[in-house]
């Protein structure tokens, strides 16, 4: 089947129900995209279809085909980064960096949604995306100073 | 100070690696350096100036040894190095370097000595230089017990020192200018003209001399980096997913594994089927492995489906089936021929207990499963020659050496190449997984392997921080607590790791009581003694170890003492610490809670004060009441580290390990059913989220002589602070974690 992966077309060949997680860490190697649980519960996973902050592992591949997905190589990179990453990067909120990219990529749709997100948009939002570390309050000052960088555009 | 003579020369069990005692060994042996294992790989031109330090002609290679979990140890690491070598952390390559007891840590040998932190009499420095020298005897090489910066603080800025005085005697000999008149910047040497010669310019020349090694260290109120801000040398990678995790390793040729071991830790398979699997598409082996069984596949997520795919007849496991039989086993432990130690005998416990009228107080605390959120994972390969790993891992020689238990080849056949960890939190202190990898990688020689935990095997098969009780009786007497006798049951998490490392661990352990006997209170009759219950399910470092359970068991039953006396918990503390570096702690955070301040209604406020690696943290918690039940609002915390490295991340430490201890504390733990855990995924025991997490203000002291690291101590006083907290809000008292188990939270 096509994917259309950071706009790109992509052929694969996997069964109807492979998690895109999988078809994208393991047939398309981009590894920016985690696994942590399989099962929505942690968020690691997290990418973009349609706009739209999905759970990769959720997404069957058949599903995906047609939609456009966007994941954390296609958000931004080294010398061309989103806001979203250029906050991460100014207060330091990896510490393991294992759950980042699935973090950044639902701050990323929650200031598409909330561009002047309260405390309490933040944490619901980003209720579902876990990180073992306690990066919590790094993330909600990185979510503030991304949407003030938004809003300057 | 608390008197130790129930001590006795027996064994002693260090940080997450066992010594045993009878090593034999001389201050010689001891003193000698390793050879450095940079020589061996050095081409014509290239100069290696100490394990630490590589210059050739394309640049300056950096090894930092100690693993990185999440921790940033890799930055700190670095900037240790590049203040006394003048270069830019950005103007070297770093490595995590190769297995080798040159890089041995001989701050393991600390946690293990049975001497307060402040103790710095002859008799403790004596011990600790001892149990040091064994450490480097052995060799051991680890990342763990907040020990990287305690070992690495010195030995890798004299590393910086000597690289940079010897480039200079490089330069001197190349230019004929004498060392003296030439300064060093930005990885090059100036001339007095102001001219600059690249250090790597310098490589061939430098390679030709003798290490200087007579260096003197520079003044601290002269560093540029250290102490200072640092911007960590994986933030960008990490947050634009181009840090690669173990996980993520991508090699030719490489097939995928996933595996299922008897969740009963320790119980054999009895059988399987595997006819289905073995016809599910890209699945190219089934293959038994230990206690259990594994599928090779052409992709993670086939493999995994695979695996699941097996009908499988598990044997019964090793201890007790059900949560009960665990619970009576440690509470049948507070009996004499299981007392592994006192640890702390003041006054005259038993003759003030027996007669006046006592508070008895019982406190417990679960098994709790590590889940750091990249899975378990190896990449394994067998060659004609020996293995090479890929892994992440807190102890790069062990691996070798388990790996090579497997393949039936010499450690020094095995390569490791460690990897950036998606967290450890002890969790990668464990070899079940590499050796698994291994036994598939057996059967397939010359491709590698990349073996992946599903999270659901992950969860079965962790080996969670050790259950634990406590037993306290206590007399308080005008307002102050005047007795009290803390006894403490676990097993032997020591001993458990020892045990799948074929050690036996003999010794009182240190990790039963660690928190607790150490507390810096002068009470006038304080006992603690530690009970070493029988290993019931394999238990594993975890975030603080010992003082994990043992700083909560103290200081919750000293907090319910101080209340029940009337007393205010500050107050009390400060009259009863003994050590200034300690009160200091205490009163730092008094004034940075305002405490003593009216909080209003429905608001409540706790205080605790652990010692633990050496660092005196004290932390204090504001609760209120909400409809949707009890909301942490606000953590103040204080701890003295000797040092800052990084402010930024000691921030993100602290702040990481207050959230770490309280989403435990509030919601999580493993229980056994059938002998397997009934928790197998983050539903279940998920920690804390966003919307739980206060805010956390924190300040770094530097008061305390000796420079300690801070992954560990803001984990201890966290559960009791909570505890403290939601006592002086509701009047309940909490003493068994989960405490979600009794209270709701928001």
């Amino acid at each position: 089947m096509r994917l259309l992966v950071n706009g790109e077309e992509r052929e694969v060949d996997v069964e109807d129900d492979m998690p895109l997680l999988w078809v994208l860490r393991d047939e398309l190697g981009l590894t920016g995209t985690k696994y942590g649980c399989g099962i929505a519960q942690c968020g690691a996973c997290t990418v973009h279809m349609d706009g739209i902050a999905v759970r990769s592992c959720q997404v069957v591949a058949a599903t995906a085909e047609g939609a456009d997905v966007v994941t954390i190589e296609g958000l931004g990179r080294p010398g061309a980064l989103h806001a979203v990453q250029e906050a991460w990067i100014e207060h330091q909120v990896a510490q393991c960096g294992y759950c980042q990219s699935g973090q950044i990529m639902q701050a990323a749709s929650l200031l598409e949604n909330y561009p002047e997100p309260t405390d309490e948009d933040i944490d619901i939002v980003m209720g579902g995306n876990l990180c073992r570390c306690g990066t919590y309050p790094h993330i909600r000052a990185a979510v503030k100073t991304a949407a003030a960088k938004l809003q300057e555009v | 100070m608390g008197r130790l003579r129930t001590i006795g020369r027996r064994t002693f069990l260090i940080g997450s690696a066992t010594v045993l005692g009878g090593v034999a060994f001389g201050t010689f042996m001891a003193a000698r350096p390793y050879p450095n294992p940079l020589m061996a790989g050095l081409g014509e031109g290239e100069a290696a100036f100490n394990p630490f330090v590589k210059l050739t002609s394309d640049g300056i290679t950096l090894i930092v040894p100690h693993a990185d979990i999440g921790q940033g140890v890799q930055s700190s690491q670095a900037a240790l190095i590049a203040e006394e070598l003048d270069i830019d952390v950005e103007q070297a390559t770093l490595s995590f370097g190769e297995p080798n007891a040159a890089y041995y840590n001989t701050a393991f040998a600390e946690e293990g000595v049975p001497f307060m932190s402040f103790d710095d009499g002859s008799v403790a420095e004596t011990m600790r230089d001892v149990m040091g020298g064994v450490v480097k005897l052995l060799g051991i090489q680890g990342t763990g017990g907040s020990t990287s910066m305690p070992d690495q603080y010195e030995k890798l800025r004299i590393a910086g020192a000597v690289a940079r005085e010897t480039i200079k005697a490089a330069a001197s000999r190349r230019t004929g200018m004498p060392v003296a008149q030439l300064k060093t910047a930005k990885a090059g040497v100036i001339l007095p003209d102001g001219t600059a010669i690249a250090y790597r310019d310098l490589a061939a020349d430098a390679a030709e001399i003798a290490p200087v090694t007579d260096v003197v260290l520079r003044d601290p109120s002269t560093w540029i980096k250290v102490g200072k801000p640092m911007m960590r040398t994986d933030t960008l990678a990490k947050s634009t997913g181009t840090q690669s995790f173990g996980i993520d390793i991508a090699l030719d040729g490489m097939v995928h594994a996933s595996v299922r071991v008897n969740p009963r830790k320790g119980g054999a398979i009895n059988g399987y089927d595997a006819v289905a699997a073995e016809a599910m598409r890209g699945v190219q082996a089934v293959v038994p492995v230990t206690n259990g069984i594994a599928v090779i596949a052409d992709n993670t997520w086939r493999a995994i489906q695979a695996v699941n795919a097996i009908n499988v007849d598990w044997a019964p496991a090793p201890y007790p089936a059900e949560m009960e039989g665990h619970w009576d086993e440690v509470a049948a432990s507070f009996v004499e021929d299981r007392l592994d130690q006192e640890w702390r005998a003041d006054g005259d416990v038993d003759a003030v207990l027996s007669g006046a009228q006592t508070i008895n107080i019982e406190n417990r605390a679960p098994y709790v499963a590590h889940q750091p959120l990249e899975p378990l994972n190896a990449v394994v390969q067998v060659t004609d020659s020996g293995v090479n790993v890929w892994s992440g891992h807190q102890m790069p020689r062990f691996v070798q050496q388990q790996v090579a238990g497997v393949a039936g080849v010499e450690a020094t056949q095995v390569t490791f190449q460690n990897q950036f960890s998606g967290g450890s939190f002890g969790h990668r202190l464990e070899f079940e997984h590499l050796k698994q990898a291994t036994e598939v990688a057996m059967t397939v020689p010359g491709t590698p392997v990349k073996l992946t935990y599903s999270r659901e095997e992950d969860f079965l098969q962790d080996f969670p921080r050790q259950i634990a009780m406590s037993r306290a009786q206590g007399v308080v007497e005008n307002g102050q607590v005047t007795a009290l006798s803390l006894d403490i049951a676990s097993p032997s998490v020591i001993g458990s790791q020892g045990a799948r490392l074929g050690q036996s661990v003999p010794g009182p352990d240190m990790q039963i009581v660690a928190g607790a006997w150490n507390m810096p209170y002068d009470i006038p009759n304080l006992r603690v003694r530690g009970y070493r219950v029988p290993e019931l399910a394999p238990v594993s470092s975890w975030r603080s170890v010992g003082a994990s359970h043992a700083g909560f068991f103290v200081e919750n039953s000293l907090d319910e003492l101080i209340r029940a006396a009337g007393a205010d918990p500050m107050e009390e503390r400060l009259r009863l610490v003994n050590h200034p570096v300690h009160r200091t702690v205490l009163e730092t955070i008094a004034e940075m809670s305002n405490w003593g301040v009216d909080l209003g209604p429905s608001r409540g406020r706790g205080l605790a004060l652990v010692e633990s690696f050496g660092v005196p943290t004290a932390e204090v918690i504001d609760v209120s009441m909400t409809e949707y039940g009890i909301k942490i609002d606000k953590v103040y915390v204080v701890a003295d580290v000797g040092k800052v490295i990084d402010p930024i991340n000691f921030e993100n430490q602290v702040q990481g390990g207050i959230v770490w201890a309280l989403g435990h504390a509030i919601n999580s733990e493993i229980t056994y059913s059938d002998g397997m855990a009934e928790q197998t995924n983050y539903h279940r025991a998920e920690g804390m989220r966003i919307f739980q997490t206060p805010e956390i203000i924190v300040r770094g002291l530097e008061n305390a002589e000796k420079i300690r690291g801070i992954g560990e101590p803001p984990v201890p006083p966290a559960a009791a602070a909570l505890a403290s907290a939601i006592f002086d809000l509701t009047g309940e008292r909490l003493r068994e974690m989960p405490f979600n188990k009794f209270v709701d939270f928001v």
